[in-house]
């Protein structure tokens, strides 16, 4: 479904020192510094898994959620979603994906959700049929009967993203990247956005690929792990290659990462 | 195209919620109106020989103007495509079956009509009940009330499609404040919304009028209040088409490269 090969990709940053005479000296002379956000990066995924993807900050995981969404070009290396190159065939690409960024928001501010929903549709050209079922669906199982008709500059965080997830999977994806949804929800919330991508990974076949922070997503939901640090993947495997032994999990993650040095 | 008239109407109705911008944008149009027809009727009663237009038709570009401000403003730009580059919002819109710049340009199509669709009538009707010289008067006839409408929405997609470059090259400054007021005041000044075209010397007019600056409200607005006949109206009609292709086609260019080196800004 997925097979991602040899992909690098890397950002220029405008780096100075501090203060005054460092600003003055920048307007003349700028130094700037490589980031490699990813080096070398390969792995695949098959049709139906549910791959968590997991790293410290900055370690590329956001990029290359980017890239396997048509996003973001990479340096090099080749990248086949579904037989398709995500960057080159961005329009046919991005309809069979959903995507949610859980730092970012795809609803429109100050009208009611519905109204976003409405306009994904037409977006998406889904027919009438499929659309209700699909909303019935979504409004049953995340619980937004309630929330449909409110704007979205007035839902908190935790309804404003479960609106954000159906507003992803309206279309039907057969691929979801997940980028933080969890983050800074609360229990009940998380609960549910973790229930509901189970079940819509078992009743769709969704293929899911999922970027957190929370080791408790990881351990509720997915089985494989790829670990990524420093734009180099260090670690493809399942959950229990990383648990030997039993503890927290955080502990164990924070570890790896030290046992790296990332 | 279903996908751009959804998209356009969402905007639409997005823009007739903020109803107390429009009625403040409606007083502040009238005043300004005033005071701008005020300041000329003093220049008028110096020597209205000397103006190449009548007081009677500097009235009627004026509330046309004010009215339709909407349409023409250069400030009028969208704040919320020039914030999702900025913070990287437009993740998002890259992640829709969709074409980029279509879809903005149907969003600031939407954004402009719905805002005058607010502001114009209260100020259209007032004008036409103020007595001459000071209100708006009819047009010369129904063939030159008919090219103001075709040409004021013609000039909407020109000033739309310059808007669009704006949008497009903040990918590659990745600050949208410089561009901005460098084209807000060079639109301003060579579209005739500080002084009508006319009013500057002939050589310099003849020139401005070739400009696309000039394919935006000035053709409309003269044209209604009788400034611009026969020939003239022709040659400019031809001009606005001609610029709407060129300024089209130089942003959806730009907007591709642009998209294929895109950063999106934050994590």
């Amino acid at each position: 479904m997925i097979a991602v090969e040899h992909v690098c990709k890397t950002y220029r940053i405008a780096k100075r020192e501090a203060g005054f005479c460092a600003a003055m000296k920048a307007l003349f002379h700028r130094e700037y510094e490589e980031i490699r956000a990813l080096d070398d990066v390969s792995f695949s995924v098959g049709d139906g898994e549910m791959v968590g993807y997991i790293g410290p900050n900055g370690a590329g995981k956001s990029s290359t959620i980017k890239i396997l969404s048509g996003i973001l070009t990479p340096d090099s290396g080749t990248v086949l979603v579904d037989g398709r190159v995500p960057y080159q065939k961005r329009v046919e690409h991005v309809k069979q994906i959903g995507v949610v960024f859980g730092q970012r928001s795809q609803l429109w501010w100050d009208v009611p959700v519905i109204d976003s929903f409405e306009l994904l549709k037409d977006i998406y050209t889904i027919p009438e049929s499929v659309y209700q079922q699909s909303l019935a669906e979504l409004t049953e199982r995340l619980k937004l009967s309630e929330l449909l008709r409110s704007p979205a500059r007035q839902l908190s965080l935790g309804q404003r993203m479960r609106c954000e997830i159906a507003a992803s999977l309206l279309h039907r994806p057969r691929i979801l990247f997940l980028d933080e949804p969890t983050i800074g929800l609360d229990a009940v919330s998380k609960l549910a956005v973790r229930d509901f991508i189970l079940k819509q990974n078992k009743t769709h076949g969704t293929t899911v690929i999922l970027t957190t922070h929370d080791m408790q997503d990881i351990e509720a939901l997915v089985s494989r792990i790829i670990l990524i640090g420093r734009g180099k993947i260090l670690l493809d495997g399942t959950l229990s290659d990383i648990k030997k032994g039993g503890g927290n999990i955080d502990e164990t993650v924070a570890k790896l990462y030290r046992s790296y040095h990332i | 195209m279903k996908k751009y008239l959804s998209f356009f109407r969402l905007r639409f109705l997005m823009g007739l919620q903020y109803r107390t911008a429009a009625l403040a944008g409606i007083v502040t149009q009238f005043a300004w109106g005033f005071m701008e027809i005020m300041i000329f009727s003093a220049f008028y009663r110096a020597d209205a020989s000397a103006f190449p237009m009548s007081l009677s038709a500097t009235a009627s570009y004026i509330w046309m103007q004010q009215a339709f401000l909407a349409f023409f403003a250069a400030w009028m730009v969208e704040g919320e495509i020039f914030d999702s580059i900025v913070n990287g919002n437009i993740a998002y819109e890259l992640c829709r079956p969709i074409n980029i710049y279509n879809m903005w340009f149907a969003r600031s199509v939407a954004n402009r009509i719905s805002r005058a669709v607010l502001r114009c009538f209260p100020i259209l009707f007032v004008a036409v009940l103020l007595p001459a010289p000071y209100g708006m008067s009819a047009p010369k006839d129904a063939l030159h009330f008919g090219l103001s409408v075709l040409t004021l929405f013609l000039g909407l997609l020109v000033m739309v499609a310059f808007c669009m470059l704006i949008y497009v090259l903040t990918f590659f400054t990745i600050s949208p404040q410089g561009l901005r007021m460098l084209f807000v005041s060079t639109v301003e000044f060579f579209a005739g919304a500080v002084i009508p075209l006319p009013f500057f010397p002939q050589k310099v007019q003849r020139v401005l009028e070739l400009l696309p600056f000039a394919a935006m409200q000035n053709v409309a607005l003269r044209i209604y209040s009788g400034s611009m006949t026969g020939g003239e109206m022709e040659k400019a009609v031809v001009l606005q088409v001609f610029w709407l292709a060129v300024l089209v086609a130089a942003g959806k260019g730009l907007c591709r490269m642009a998209l294929k080196r895109v950063v999106v800004q934050g994590g």
